[in-house]
């Protein structure tokens, strides 16, 4: 006799169980980096709070009215030798109360709204990390006026401190967006927008451009790397450093020599600087090498990823400023090795 | 008016049947099926645009078609489905069914219905043109300077998009004016505004938004065409224009659409619910002034859609706060709809299904809508895929699956045949498990950091098994419409007895006369003294109505066929047409002759 337990489950259960864990894990955001429901700065928390309550909210009355039409669907169904229904044309009474409750539970999120509003439009104080934001079609490039940094595609911010962005665009509108920190903010030309956060815990955090901005506006990616205070004022100091000659550094293996060479050779120096304070039309480059994303976020910065980028940029990112430089297998191997040692 | 032999001439005369019929009628009913037939075939085009687009975001890092395309594809999909597919649907039964509910013999201006009509086909014929071209528009449907100027898109794909667009909207307005004045003038005798039918409530109120809001859009389409075309600054920034001035154009008239392209779904639900529940709407009054509030308060909430432009606190509380307040009257309908059904006798029939479906599904749009009605948690929500899931859950949930519900509905009315139940109940399953196996997911993915408008994500992201599940939602999706299909060839086909003039035993004068109507709808004019006029009728005769019967319509006057809308609507193609790629004054210019020529002799031809 088969067990009465097994007897009842059907063969499709096992199927049915592994189909609904896969659904439930899709819904984690743990599984997303670029989620806005980890908010991991006080801008993000302030947006989430408000999220949560109207979802929860939402949800209630999901519930409650989506019941009421089931309920209605099913208890007033047609069944043979029904009456004829009675014919009322409305209830003054039931038509104010259900007014009034919706009112009711929109007041519930109208409040925490206009709050966080106004709490999220104050200024931050003077001693606030400033960073110029400015979209590129599609790159993101920093510049950090106090500390005489440029830096593109990668932000680095301290964790604890308050990181004020004052952002704007060269070209078209750009909305500079990364989940964990903060909501998004459109930038501009010849306007500046801002936005402040402040990180709470270490971590490499994806962002996008969250405005339609042209045929690569799908690869306008970046990263912000959140450290320590301490690592970050290490970070900056170095940073500042003009770039290493390799040519005439013993050190320097041959073929690091070779990529320094035709790095400019083929005119690659020309778009973009290995100068810290010298922003050109490309992305800096400066550090280069241990950045962990190259093509503007969009690739993790392995050696054969990197090759792939600089060989056929147009194969990757179609309408991209960079020009196919026809460069050999051999080539490309030197250019990597030189941004590698770019650390 | 003078009365003339040739004024009462009889209307058999007129041609029934042949493509010179068809460009010449002037018949509200022939005019309703061309606008359906041809939103129909621009809805199914928006639909494969989107299965497309399904297909390219399947999988991380493919390369179905390239960014160029898709961008292309996306504006397209947006652009065709809402000023191709769902207004002239709904333009579909404006025409078809307002005179029929009025109890009028046709609408206010007959010629310049069929000119609405033929302007329409050729704004959409125009934008889709631009695909042999390979210049399709791409700048999203919401065309945002200044990447649509032409420094930043120098092609001809914009071009198609200013001038499809101004095209389209002389269409709408046009056919607004029409509808407003029918509604005021052509109501049967007794029939007060607060007795009509609530399709023609909200198809009312709708003409008032377009009225409103497309002389807005104008304005920024002709801006933004100048600007292209001469090198005006009203966008460049470079010049001292203001990229965000765009913005508010756009959605001072972008909102209001939502609301164009809504109500009349509202309002079919509002027919099709009482007649399958067999009892009056719920709240006559209060869904007449919340669908007023809706459209009045829908003026004032336009920069919602900008809360990321930073605005400030207080225009960002105003306008959320405004949005808010949309919410109270729209959650007034959704109970007065419950309401409707609460103590009745339900028959699910295939328009019930579509109506309750429509329901059930604009309750999730319109709360997902409070979400992000609030800004900081909008700053996250805005340009991600959780607004896709929004906006399809109140446009696909909500306009289309009330549309489809109306097109069970009035089908036999319309063709005289019934579509198959079995079919019907079919199309209805897949639709309601692929819309929501399509657009649920879309919510999770959005949340979770997935924006609109990529061509593709990285596999970092993680987003794949939710947009696997989303394509597969689209496949059935499709697969419902081409059960749809199936069922009106077949339905077509069929050599079932002619559908009865009522049906489903209807609460309105359009089932007081055969199926189809007659080309003069009413031998005789009804006369009105309430709601639901003909539910009155019934009553009073204890029940039930004698089959119409059709009849010789000699002596009906109606309005002679005329070419002369199609001429003026070809001299307006061609105008507008030589803005494409630059100004062309030579183009230009035939074009204004064959308007001129065209509105001239249409003046001086008698009306019959």
């Amino acid at each position: 006799m088969p067990h009465p337990i097994r007897r009842r489950l059907p063969a499709y259960a096992p199927v049915l169980t592994l189909a609904l864990l896969a659904l439930a894990t899709a819904c984690s955001p743990d599984q997303y980096p670029q989620t806005t429901l980890n908010p991991r700065a006080d801008f993000a928390r302030q947006a989430d709070d408000v999220f949560r309550t109207t979802l929860w909210l939402a949800a209630g009355v999901f519930v409650l009215v989506e019941g009421a039409l089931l309920l209605a669907m099913w208890k007033f169904r047609n069944r043979p030798g029904a009456a004829d229904p009675v014919q009322t044309h409305g209830n003054t009474t039931v038509e104010i109360v259900w007014t009034i409750i919706p009112a009711v539970i929109l007041a519930m999120i109208a409040v925490p709204t206009v709050q966080t509003i106004f709490r999220t439009a104050t200024r931050p104080g003077p001693d606030a990390l400033q960073v110029e934001v400015i979209g590129h079609q599609w790159w993101w490039e920093f510049r950090y006026p106090q500390l005489g940094i440029t830096t593109a595609s990668e932000l680095r911010v301290p964790v604890g401190r308050t990181v004020n962005l004052e952002m704007t665009t060269i070209d078209v509108i750009h909305s500079f967006w990364v989940p964990a920190f903060a909501g998004k903010r459109d930038v501009f030309p010849n306007r500046f927008n801002d936005l402040w956060f402040k990180a709470e815990v270490e971590g490499n955090f994806p962002g996008q451009c969250a405005e339609f901005c042209g045929i690569q506006h799908g690869r306008m990616a970046y990263r912000i790397v959140a450290v320590s205070g301490e690592s970050f004022d290490a970070w900056a100091g170095g940073f500042n450093a003009p770039p290493r000659d390799f040519s005439a550094d013993p050190a320097a293996s041959a073929l690091v020599k070779q990529g320094q060479a035709l790095f400019t050779a083929k005119g690659c120096i020309g778009c973009h600087s290995m100068y810290p304070a010298l922003p050109l039309i490309g992305p800096n480059l400066h550090h280069v090498g241990s950045r962990s994303h190259v093509a503007a976020g969009t690739m993790v910065n392995t050696d054969e990823n990197l090759a792939k980028w600089i060989q056929h940029p147009q194969a990757w990112k179609q309408g991209v400023l960079m020009p196919e430089l026809g460069l050999s297998d051999d080539e490309v191997h030197a250019v990597v090795a030189y941004l590698r040692a770019n650390q | 008016m003078a009365t003339t032999a040739l004024e009462h001439a009889p209307p058999d005369t007129h041609a029934a049947t042949g493509l010179w019929s068809w460009i010449t009628t002037v018949d509200h009913k022939r005019i309703g099926i061309l606008y359906g037939a041809s939103a129909f075939l621009f809805f199914l085009l928006g639909g494969i645009e989107a299965l497309v687009i399904r297909w390219q975001l399947m999988a991380p890092n493919q390369t179905i078609v390239g960014p160029e395309t898709y961008n292309q594809l996306f504006t397209m999909h947006g652009t065709t489905m809402i000023f191709l597919g769902v207004m002239p649907l709904s333009a579909m039964f404006f025409n078809f069914m307002i005179p029929l509910q009025l109890g009028a013999r046709d609408v206010a201006f007959p010629r310049l219905n069929a000119f609405s009509y033929w302007v329409f086909l050729a704004g959409g014929l125009l934008l889709n043109v631009s695909w042999l071209f390979r210049a399709a528009p791409d700048g999203g449907w919401f065309g945002y300077a200044n990447l649509t100027t032409r420094q930043f898109s120098p092609g001809m794909n914009i071009d198609f998009w200013t001038v499809g667009l101004q095209i389209l909207g002389i269409a709408s307005l046009a056919a607004a004016l029409n509808f407003f004045v029918t509604v005021i003038n052509l109501r049967a005798p007794g029939m007060k505004m607060m007795h009509l039918p609530m399709f023609v409530w909200m198809s009312f109120i709708t003409q008032i938004l377009l009225l409103l809001a497309f002389p807005i859009i104008t304005v920024a389409l002709v801006l933004l065409m100048i600007d292209r075309t001469f090198g005006t600054h009203f966008f460049v920034p470079s010049g001292g224009g203001d990229p965000v001035l765009w913005q508010h154009l756009f959605w001072f008239f972008g909102h209001p659409e939502v609301y164009i392209l809504i109500l009349p779904a509202f309002g079919i639900v509002s027919e099709i619910l009482p007649v399958f529940s067999r009892k009056p709407l719920f709240g006559y009054a209060a869904m007449v002034f919340s669908g007023a509030f809706i459209a009045f308060v829908g003026f004032g909430v336009w920069a919602h859609h900008m809360f990321a432009t930073g605005m400030g606190p207080f225009a960002d509380a105003f306008f959320s706060l405004a949005t808010m307040i949309i919410a109270i009257p729209t959650g007034v309908k959704i109970f007065n709809w419950i309401g409707t059904v609460w103590g009745g006798r339900v028959e699910y029939k295939t328009p019930m299904l579509f109506a309750l479906g429509f329901i059930a599904m604009f309750i999730m749009g319109g709360l997902s809508g409070v979400m992000h009605s609030s800004p900081p948690a909008d700053l996250q929500q805005t340009d991600t895929y959780f607004i896709v899931a929004h906006f399809h859950y109140v446009l696909f949930g909500g306009s289309i699956f009330g549309i489809t519900g109306g097109a069970y509905y009035w089908w036999p009315k319309m063709f005289g045949k019934l579509l198959d139940e079995g079919l019907g109940k079919l199309h209805f399953w897949l639709m309601l498990i692929g819309f929501n196996l399509t657009f649920f997911p879309m919510h999770i993915v959005g949340l979770n950091g997935m924006p609109r408008r990529v061509y593709t994500y990285s596999a970092e992201s993680n987003f794949e098994l939710l947009n696997r599940l989303e394509t597969w939602g689209s496949l059935l999706l499709g697969l419902a419409f081409v059960v749809f299909l199936w069922n009106i060839i077949r339905t077509t086909r069929s050599s079932q007895a002619p559908a009865p003039a009522d049906p489903w035993n209807g609460a309105t004068l359009e089932w007081s006369i055969p199926s189809p109507p007659q080309e003069f709808n009413f031998p005789k004019v009804p006369q009105v003294h309430g709601r639901d006029a003909l539910w009155e009728m019934k009553r009073e005769r204890g029940g039930s109505l004698p089959e119409p019967q059709r009849v010789d319509g000699r002596g009906i006057h109606l309005p002679n066929p005329s070419f002369r809308p199609f001429i003026a609507a070809t001299g307006v193609l061609i105008t507008l047409g030589g803005f494409i790629g630059g100004s062309h004054l030579w183009v230009h210019l035939a074009g204004l002759a064959v308007l001129l020529y065209g509105i001239f002799s249409w003046a001086f031809e008698p009306t019959g």
